[in-house]
């Protein structure tokens, strides 16, 4: 066992991918295990490693974590990304419960019926536009810092550059009214966690495509 | 301004009952205002109260809070319903985002169409009595103790004891294969504090009926 934390999923983004990008980004290396067969998922559940029949799962410090909240708190809070109190936490978990939202609409968006596509992306960009994306520029012209929450990096941070770059791959320009995330966006890319987690021969997975929807939907009968 | 927190949601269950729950298991007593037309729930959104434009919205200790679990997160850490160390925090987090997924079956049950009834409520047996319910006997069968994680009551228990409640208005029977769940729910609701919750005239919300469908859609405009 070499200590590091140990990923199980599929060899792509969908639920994991925030955990990558959270433990790249506090400097952690991990391994991954790849479920590619239907017969490898199942045996998981046989042996009775995931408490709730799910992936993705993260042995970490002797526990099996399920459950991608679960997961990723416990992440921030190990390697102080949480915040300094309780209520720089609650900020942290609003706006992170936001940027989820965001990315959860684009994760489903490649498993809709096909003539839905383009209704969803017109919602994807609108909710980024309107509902999101205008609370984290607020936020950060009201206190003028350069990151989220206490003048310091955060969980929070992480996952809205992560929701930025993936909005961002449903429409390039879609940061062209907000410039103080602009900005925001270059400086956490330049972290250097963050930059090294960017670049080729990473961890970091590729956008979904066919391929990786056609295993999900095959491993999980779905 | 009375200092107690205030809950801004529909005269309803949905997504704020597990906020009044733990409150009140907390012991903390708590006002409300009711969302009762659409022309309301736009004031809020103009007002600039809603960070997302959503509710829940929690006002606690001169934060807004929206977001259910960061509201709920913040309520067990304020109340000393979250563990006592990281590790302890983790096994709740993990305990309640799996109750949470089948909390969400529930929640979303009154909406479904009438001749999906059916089937839903047999996926809600099915995942209760062999995905959630299973975990949680066998955790309390393990350790022997009256509480969920750390021989202390917390956040899990209370979301547990709800879950059971809730499932059980689906399926009565539901508990007949779990002796430890059937000793829990007896013990928690014997709890002063879910004891008084659980009495007629409490903040307690009644199961969701037709008005209060009809309420959701006209607020909301699903």
């Amino acid at each position: 066992m070499s200590g590091k934390p140990r990923l199980t999923y599929l060899n792509g983004r969908g639920r994991m991918e925030p955990v990558r990008w959270l433990l790249a980004a506090a400097g952690v290396e991990f391994e991954e295990i790849f479920l590619e067969t239907r017969e490898q998922y199942e045996k998981l559940i046989k042996d009775g490693v995931l408490l709730f029949q799910q992936v993705p799962m993260v042995e970490i410090d002797g526990m099996k974590m399920v459950q991608t909240r679960a997961i990723l708190s416990y992440i921030a809070a190990k390697y102080n990304l949480y915040g300094k109190d309780l209520k720089e936490r609650a900020w942290i978990d609003m706006y992170v419960e936001g940027t989820t939202d965001l990315m959860g609409m684009i994760m489903y968006l490649p498993f809709q019926p096909a003539d839905t596509k383009e209704k969803n992306l017109a919602l994807i960009i609108e909710r980024a536009t309107t509902r999101y994306f205008p609370v984290y520029e607020k936020a950060l012209k009201d206190h003028g810092h350069d990151y989220l929450v206490g003048n310091k990096l955060s969980w929070a941070d992480i996952h809205l550059l992560e929701a930025i770059l993936m909005t961002e791959e449903c429409k390039p320009d879609i940061l062209s009214a907000f410039p103080l995330l602009q900005a925001f966006k270059g400086r956490i890319c330049n972290v250097p966690t963050i930059k090294k987690f960017l670049q080729p021969g990473s961890q970091r997975k590729p956008p979904t495509d066919e391929k990786f929807v056609a295993v999900v939907r095959k491993i999980f009968n779905i | 301004m009375s200092g107690k927190p205030r809950l801004t949601y529909l005269n309803g269950r949905g997504r704020m009952e597990p906020v009044r729950w733990l409150l009140a298991a907390a012991g903390v007593e708590f006002e409300e205002i009711f969302l009762e037309t659409r022309e309301q729930y736009e004031k809020l959104i103009k007002d600039g109260v809603l960070l997302f434009q959503q509710v829940p919205l929690v006002e606690i200790d001169g934060m807004k809070m929206v977001q259910t679990r960061a509201i709920l997160s913040y309520i067990a850490g304020k109340y000393n319903l979250y563990g006592k160390d990281l590790k302890e925090r983790a096994l709740i987090d993990m305990y309640v985002e799996g109750i949470t997924d089948l909390m969400q079956m529930i929640l979303m049950f009154p909406f479904s169409p009438p001749e999906a009834k059916e089937k839903n409520i047999d996926s809600i047996k099915e995942r209760a009595t062999n995905r959630y319910f299973p975990v949680f006997e066998k955790v309390l069968k393990q350790h022997g103790q009256d509480f969920l994680v750390g021989n202390k009551f917390s956040w899990a228990d209370v979301q547990l004891i709800e879950a059971i409640l809730a499932v059980e208005e689906k399926i009565p029977a539901v508990l007949s294969g779990f002796p430890q769940l059937q000793a829990f729910k007896k013990r928690m609701s014997n709890m002063p504090t879910i004891k008084k919750f659980l009495q007629p005239g409490s903040p307690r919300k009644p199961p969701p009926d037709e008005f209060y469908v009809e309420t959701v859609l006209k607020i909301f405009k699903k």
